[in-house]
């Protein structure tokens, strides 16, 4: 039987491969996705080497302790830099190879085999894990550049690079893996890395409590990929991608959209979607490479690729997509309002990666049609984002750990090049043509506009969210740029203030440019977020390299023509940009935030999330924990305890017989001979002997 | 001459016997006393081994005359020991191993 399958897939492939030679205008449906092949060229068997690497780091920075605090850091930056060098040897081999062979399953060796369920450790090399090992390795490397700088002063420097290097080690792993199995050690990874760094600096309460809620949401978020295996095995028998994804298409819908839902839960939870987004906010606590390397290229894209990755589970359940577009587009607004109140540079920047995976996820969620547009804005988003936040870092850096944007303004004068390499962040994520953030976010805009199924109202919900979320987000991102950058100096600049330009209250600043370490990445970044979209995006290189994965879209027309709605996005995106220019660089803005409207209260507390989760969820659930125990000591402990008072009582009562009187114990003998005689003769008696 | 005679006789010499045992604080009495039920009971059984008509009881009774005079040894031995160190020979005295 395996010979027969064998011969007759042989001739197949070749046959695709003579027949489509490079692209084809094709209108194949999303079931042209490539199969696995087990053959591994001789370059990927360097691939293990991509996650070896960065946790070989962390062992030996964790394991060698304080003597390698000299050279700890560049260690460090040298093992995430060894890793994207591998990472180079593996995508350009894979370049080499025809478009329907780079998906490769590269099996390492054999880790659970129990009776019907056969799990191995392997890593599947394919152009969408590519993508994101070597946007991780890069954009990993680049911050790790940047905290040796950022950092330098810090005594535990060497522990927080093994943290960083095993962060990207988890989320390779994450990544590379070739089952849901070996994918959810990497998510915890992942989880335990994130944990670690957000607390870095845990002698302060705040902290340590914000690692703490990061790592409970996640685990909340956790379990929903648990339950997702679960039903995997019941449903597959298996939790390799290779069987799922060739078996899905046969199981039920049932199956298949509560495993969707499952894994949709576990994507909320790492990427911080509604509902479990409450952690990100707080994990601003972490130091700004972290948080960089958390919401550019680790961390928060991994729900997204779970989502994209798990293409054919969704592909099956029109529910679970629905509910994944929902998801995305009320984050998407989430964020974005969030992002319009907060005054702390890093939480706009935060509410704002929240919005911008929000997009993601609704593209993601919309299928074939949106896949390869979800992990291209994750790459623009991963440059762009990572560029900023290491902006923020470098505004903080001069302006001695300052994160109030109500005391910034005029920095663009003291910091020329975080100016130029945030400015063209903000170019990029505001979507203005040609920077990177346009040839992403629109295609999902447009993406969001196409009517599925043939159903009208989801293209004009979704689509018209999505070009309300671009000028919000054109709006915060302005007023953040605005507030930061221009306007009037608004801290104290401590010269006693003689033109009167600058407050002469709070403390004082000398805001200065960030060394060069610490400059060269954020010019490398800001780089990336100006061309790499248009170079991706340019012969439509980056959707034809990830078909192979995502398979071929229909193509199908939106709503609207797709002129308009480009003009559209851009018109709304530039009102944003006016209106945050004429409220925040050209009216003065106040130090003491005005009280604001009810949504902006609102917004400015993270629209109640927290309250809301304590309410509905915490304090329930203490409610009920109190309760239990409560029960449990009255009724179960002290159900015991009072059997054990009453044998105890009754023996103290008795010890009192044991007078040391003889004529008492004889006493007590006779009256027990007597019942005893007397039972005797009422039993032989009563049975009639 | 009717049996039953001398298993009331019996019955009455036990109950004094017991009644001494009970109330009496004099170990030597209390010694008589258990003699005296040790009697009555032989007594019983020579009285019920005549009844049935075989020696069953009165070996028993031999059997427990020996085991009377070797208690009788021990237990005379025991209070003597305890007239010595105490310097009384009643029961209420003797009460140190409680507790």
């Amino acid at each position: 039987m395996p010979t027969v399958t064998l011969l007759s897939a042989l001739p197949r492939a070749q046959e695709l491969s003579t027949l489509l030679p490079g692209r084809l205008p094709t209108t194949l449906g999303a079931q042209e996705i490539v199969p696995a092949t087990t053959f591994v060229p001789g370059p990927f068997l360097l691939a293990p080497l991509l996650i070896a690497l960065p946790l070989l780091g962390a062992l030996v920075l964790l394991l060698a302790g304080r003597r390698s605090d000299r050279w700890g850091a560049w260690f460090g930056v040298l093992m995430s830099a060894g890793a994207f060098v591998v990472a180079l040897v593996v995508f350009f081999s894979m370049l080499g190879l025809p478009a329907d062979e780079r998906v490769v399953d590269h099996r390492l060796f054999d880790w659970i085999a129990v009776g019907g369920l056969d799990v191995g450790v392997g890593l599947r090399l394919d152009p969408l894990s590519m993508t994101f090992v070597l946007l991780v390795t890069f954009v990993g490397t680049l911050i790790h550049v940047y905290a040796v700088a950022y950092m330098e002063h810090d005594p535990d420097k060497r522990r927080f690079f093994a943290y960083l290097n095993l962060f990207v080690a988890a989320m390779l792993l994450l990544v590379l893996a070739d089952s849901y199995l070996v994918l959810f050690v990497g998510w915890e990874g992942v989880g335990l890395a994130s944990y670690l760094l957000i607390g870095f600096w845990n002698h302060e309460r705040a902290n340590a409590v914000a690692a703490k809620k990061a790592f409970i949401m996640n685990r909340v978020g956790d379990l929903g990929l648990i339950v997702a295996l679960m039903l995997m095995f019941a449903g597959f028998g298996a939790v390799d991608f290779a069987t799922v994804f060739a078996d899905a298409p046969e199981v039920g819908a049932g199956l298949l959209t509560a495993t969707g839902l499952a894994l949709l839960v576990a994507a909320c939870g790492k990427s911080a979607q509604f509902p479990l987004q409450a952690w990100l906010g707080d994990a601003m606590a972490g130091p700004t490479p972290v948080s960089a390397l958390i919401h550019a290229a680790t961390m928060v894209t991994a729900g997204v690729y779970l989502v994209v990755r798990s293409a054919p589970i969704y592909e099956g359940s029109p529910t679970a997509q629905l509910v994944v577009v929902v998801v995305g587009a009320v984050t998407l607004l989430f964020g974005a309002i969030v992002g319009c109140a907060k005054d702390d540079i890093k939480k706009v920047l935060a509410a704002s990666t929240m919005s911008q995976i929000g997009y993601m996820m609704l593209a993601a969620g919309l299928g074939p049609i949106g896949y390869a547009f979800a992990i291209f804005h994750l790459v623009t988003h991963g440059f762009f984002k990572a560029g900023m936040f290491l902006g923020a870092g470098s505004v903080m850096h001069g302006m001695e750990d300052g994160v109030d944007m109500r005391r910034f303004g005029a920095l663009s004068r003291y910091m020329k090049v975080t100016w130029v390499t945030f400015g063209l962040g903000w170019l990029a994520i505001l979507g203005i043509p040609p920077f990177s953030g346009f040839w992403s976010k629109d295609k999902i805009i447009e993406a969001a506009f196409v009517p599925v199924d043939g159903q009208e109202w989801r293209a004009w919900v979704f689509g018209g969210v999505a070009l309300l979320g671009a000028g919000i987000t054109a709006f915060y991102m302005s007023r953040l740029f605005f507030m930061t950058f221009h306007g009037r100096a608004r801290w104290n600049d401590g010269s006693g203030n003689p033109t009167g330009t600058s407050p002469t209250d709070g403390p004082v600043r000398h805001p200065h440019e960030s060394p060069a370490l610490m400059t060269a990445p954020m010019i490398v970044l800001a780089v990336g977020s100006a061309a790499l979209g248009g170079l991706l995006a340019f012969g439509n290189v980056f959707v034809d390299w990830l078909s192979p994965v995502t398979g071929h879209a229909e193509h199908a027309e939106p709503v609207l023509p797709v002129w308009s709605l480009i003009t559209a996005t851009l018109v709304l995106v530039l009102l944003g940009v006016l209106l945050a220019w004429r409220q925040f660089a050209v009216a003065p803005v106040p130090i003491v935030p005005p009280r604001g409207s009810v949504l902006t209260r609102a917004a400015r507390q993270d629209l109640y999330q927290d309250q809301v989760n304590e309410a509905v969820l915490m304090r329930p659930g203490q409610y009920l924990t109190r309760f239990l125990v409560y029960g449990d000591r009255q009724m179960v402990d002290g159900g015991w305890m009072g059997l054990a008072g009453l044998v105890g009582a009754t023996g103290e009562k008795l010890r009192g017989m044991q007078n040391g009187f003889v004529r008492s114990y004889a006493a007590t003998m006779l009256a027990g001979l007597i019942v005893i005689v007397a039972v005797v003769l009422a039993v032989t008696t009563g049975t009639g002997s | 001459m009717e049996l039953t005679n001398y298993l009331v006789l019996a019955a009455v010499l036990f109950t004094i016997g017991a009644t001494t045992v009970l109330l009496r604080r004099n170990a030597i009495i209390v010694f008589m006393g258990i003699e005296l039920m040790l009697n009555a009971t032989n007594l019983t059984f020579v009285t019920f081994a005549r009844m049935h008509g075989d020696l069953h009881g009165q070996v028993i009774a031999f059997f427990v005359m020996v085991v009377a005079a070797a208690e009788v040894v021990v237990g005379l031995a025991i209070i003597v020991a305890i007239f010595r160190t105490r310097r009384s020979a009643s029961v209420d005295d003797v009460n140190l191993l409680k507790n």
